[in-house]
């Protein structure tokens, strides 16, 4: 069976497992097109005018795989972390995509939820293989085949601090991207936001290919390990719900103790419900405590790349100018 | 700690509906001053605009506005509601706090959380803070139920409004009633005196004089605190009333409190038999009222309703998985639903003009129909 996947959202994130699942199970994977001019605009049409970019160009890269496939893999994530949610939206993607988009190819809608406990994940692979018809030993056997490549993804990210781009597109050079003790003079940034956001091209106007082209070096939350994820929201006076919004400000306030960055970049989609509080919280902590410049861009499908650009390079330019005045003070005043 | 240093607590809560009815009753007879914030005005509304988050949905700056303008009248204790997501209201009071503070307000904030949250929590917090009132359990006990009693009278009211607005002869006499009547519940002290006025509004509604003209029914479904709160509706009831509607509501304060704060096994059961409703279009819990909503217009175009009004916040994450729900069932359900998303900058004036199209819609519809009827006998 061909079974479709959506680059978007989660792939970002879980590409590695589900494929190598799917495949060890006798199953042929087939990846949307990267998002582009065409899938943004199936999604806007198809998709509820209030929903945020990611979810709009999510409806569009479903819209691509339709004819393509024998079946859609859209698992209902409604929480990947105990205690956890995601985010509304993606509780009810399926069921939005099932009212969204007219006939649809059937689609597998199984639900991850790790709510009360990481052991559910068992209750999620036998679901998927009841679904795809096989035993439970064969399930487990790809089960443990998936998360093996799952963890070695993690590994990449976090130890050898590349990006799920590099990765998942198989580019064979390494472009090391935290290159913060190798390039001591360089400026660093912390960039902030939902993977799904700042690892589409499309969607984040190649922020990163940017970043790269001006010779910045970054980091991102996802290379981060959890544990100093964790360190940074112990700073928090209630735990957060959201695990896309912990990771965030966990990041930045680990970060900003450390003091080991120049400047943040917070990208959010235009809507997005966590993200309006937690870039506030960032906000107003850097404001209060700290003296780091920090840039917010908040994306949605109108957007110019223009305007993006002269934002992006009068941020770069002021984060250069304060290197450029703290290194060639005058010593006589 | 911060209650050391202040002498009297004054303790305020952010505005929903007549919900401060009841919060003001409790915290009163704990022997607690209380200061709820002024009715929300257009003020309200812009000092919340102005210091939250600008993508930040409507209930927070509205809060804001109200804490500000409370804080400004000496209250110095904040109660706020807390939550476990994933909807954003949960994490409300933790950045409202932020906001507060930076504008150098000095106040406590009191958020209940559940699941170990619900009543109880919040009076043990409150008794620790006003430890010279020696309330025993008892007293407590007394002043949730009085409180009960007042929130089970204001939705009575409120339903008997529903029912006479669309058909009263002399325009206004409703809300004359209502608001007469909304004082009364507001100034009672004793349990003693509330056991008859439940008769007693039912008499008041009886003496307004009503027309025999048919009326046209309309549910309201959507985000609590938009259906909830008059100032952010735009008044939706009274408008609709105005016009000949009959308005049922889907939330009433009573109603989320049973669901919500209720032990498990206490929790009405027809609750969940009514989101079965939205299983096709729906699967599971979305957050905030996203299933109920989409169960509740089911629910109204079983019971005869000739449509509904789907309110929401702009953003409001839950809603807008409801939303895009909505056409499937409208049309599976053959009721038509009219979304309305509101924000700072929703006007009255064009929101009256698309109630006015939606009714006249559902009047042409219905005669459409009773033409066709009439027809056919023929």
């Amino acid at each position: 069976m061909k079974i479709g996947i959506p680059r978007a959202l989660f792939y970002y994130q879980f590409y590695p497992f589900w494929k190598i699942f799917f495949e060890s199970l006798g199953h042929n994977v087939i990846l949307s097109s990267p998002t582009n001019k065409e899938i943004l605009k199936k999604g806007i049409e198809l998709c509820v005018d209030d929903a945020c970019l990611p979810i709009k160009i999510f409806h569009g890269h479903v819209a691509d795989l339709m004819g393509k496939v024998d079946t859609i893999y859209i698992p209902r994530i409604v929480s990947i972390e105990p205690k956890e949610y995601i985010c509304p939206k993606f509780l009810g993607l399926p069921d939005m995509i099932r009212n969204s988009i007219p006939d649809l190819p059937c689609i597998m809608d199984t639900e991850l939820n790790l709510y009360r406990g990481k052991s559910k994940i068992f209750d999620y692979v036998f679901k998927l293989g009841k679904d795809l018809n096989v035993n439970k030993n064969r399930v487990l056997v790809a089960y443990y085949k998936a998360l093996k490549t799952q963890k070695q993804f993690e590994y990449q990210l976090t130890r050898e601090l590349r990006i799920p781009q590099d990765i998942l597109n198989e580019t064979r050079q390494i472009q090391k991207d935290q290159v913060l003790e190798k390039k001591p003079s360089h400026i660093k940034v912390l960039l902030l936001g939902h993977n799904y956001n700042i690892y589409d091209d499309f969607i984040s106007m190649g922020l990163i290919r940017k970043l790269r082209k001006q010779n910045i070096a970054f980091i991102t939350s996802e290379m981060v390990v959890k544990k100093n994820i964790l360190e940074g929201t112990k700073k928090l006076s209630k735990d957060m719900f959201w695990t896309l919004g912990k990771k965030t400000i966990g990041t930045a306030h680990y970060f900003l103790d450390r003091k080991k960055i120049d400047g943040i970049i917070h990208v959010a989609s235009f809507g997005c419900g966590p993200d309006s509080l937690v870039g506030e919280l960032i906000e107003k902590k850097i404001k209060r405590d700290y003296t780091i410049p920090f840039l917010s861009l908040n994306l949605d499908e109108h957007a110019g790349e223009t305007g993006f650009n002269t934002r992006l390079e009068a941020f770069l330019d002021v984060l250069e100018g304060r290197g450029y005045i703290e290194d060639n003070f005058s010593t006589y005043g | 700690m911060f209650w050391k240093d202040v002498d009297i607590l004054k303790i305020t809560f952010p505005h929903m509906g007549n919900i401060y009815i009841p919060l003001k009753t409790i915290f009163e007879n704990l022997g607690l001053e209380v200061i709820p914030p002024p009715f929300c005005t257009r003020r309200t509304l812009e000092l919340g605009v102005a210091y939250s988050p600008e993508f930040a949905c409507l209930p927070l700056k509205i809060n804001i506005g109200n804490f500000i303008e409370a804080l400004e009248k000496g209250a110095n204790t904040i109660i706020m509601a807390g939550g476990i997501g994933p909807c954003r209201f949960g994490y409300y009071g933790e950045v409202q706090r932020e906001i507060l503070k930076d504008l150098g307000f000095n106040f406590e904030m009191i958020i209940l959380e559940p699941p170990q949250g619900h009543f109880f929590e919040l009076l043990n917090k409150v008794k620790c803070i006003s430890n010279k009132k020696n309330n025993s359990v008892k007293d407590i006990v007394r002043a949730i139920r009085l409180a009960w009693k007042k929130a089970l009278l204001l939705d009575q009211l409120d339903m008997e409004s529903f029912k006479t607005r669309p058909i009263e002869i002399t325009r206004g006499q409703t809300d004359k009633v209502y608001n007469w009547l909304l004082q009364q519940i507001n100034d009672i002290r004793h349990e003693d005196n509330i056991d008859n006025f439940k008769t007693k509004i039912i008499k008041a509604f009886s003496n307004i004089r009503i027309s025999d003209k048919a009326t046209i029914k309309v549910g309201i479904v959507g985000e609590i605190y938009t259906v909830l709160e008059p100032f952010v509706n735009l008044n939706i009831e009274k408008q609709l009333g105005e016009l000949g509607v009959e308005v049922s509501r889907n939330i009433y304060i009573t109603d989320w409190v049973r669901e919500n704060l209720l032990p498990a096994f206490l929790k009405p059961k027809d609750h969940t038999k009514m989101l079965q409703l939205a299983q096709p279009f729906i699967n599971c819990f979305i957050g905030g009222h996203g299933q109920e909503s989409v169960a509740q217009i089911v629910n109204f175009s079983k019971k005869g309703f000739d449509g509904v009004i789907h309110l929401l916040p702009f953003t409001c994450m839950p809603e807008i998985v409801a939303k895009s729900a909505i056409p499937r069932v409208s049309q599976q359900y053959c009721i038509p639903v009219m979304t309305v998303i509101l924000d700072e900058h929703s006007a009255e004036t064009g929101f009256r003009t698309r109630l006015e199209a939606f009714t006249d819609m559902i009047c042409h519809n219905k005669e459409v129909n009773d033409f066709a009827k009439v027809h056919s006998r023929n």
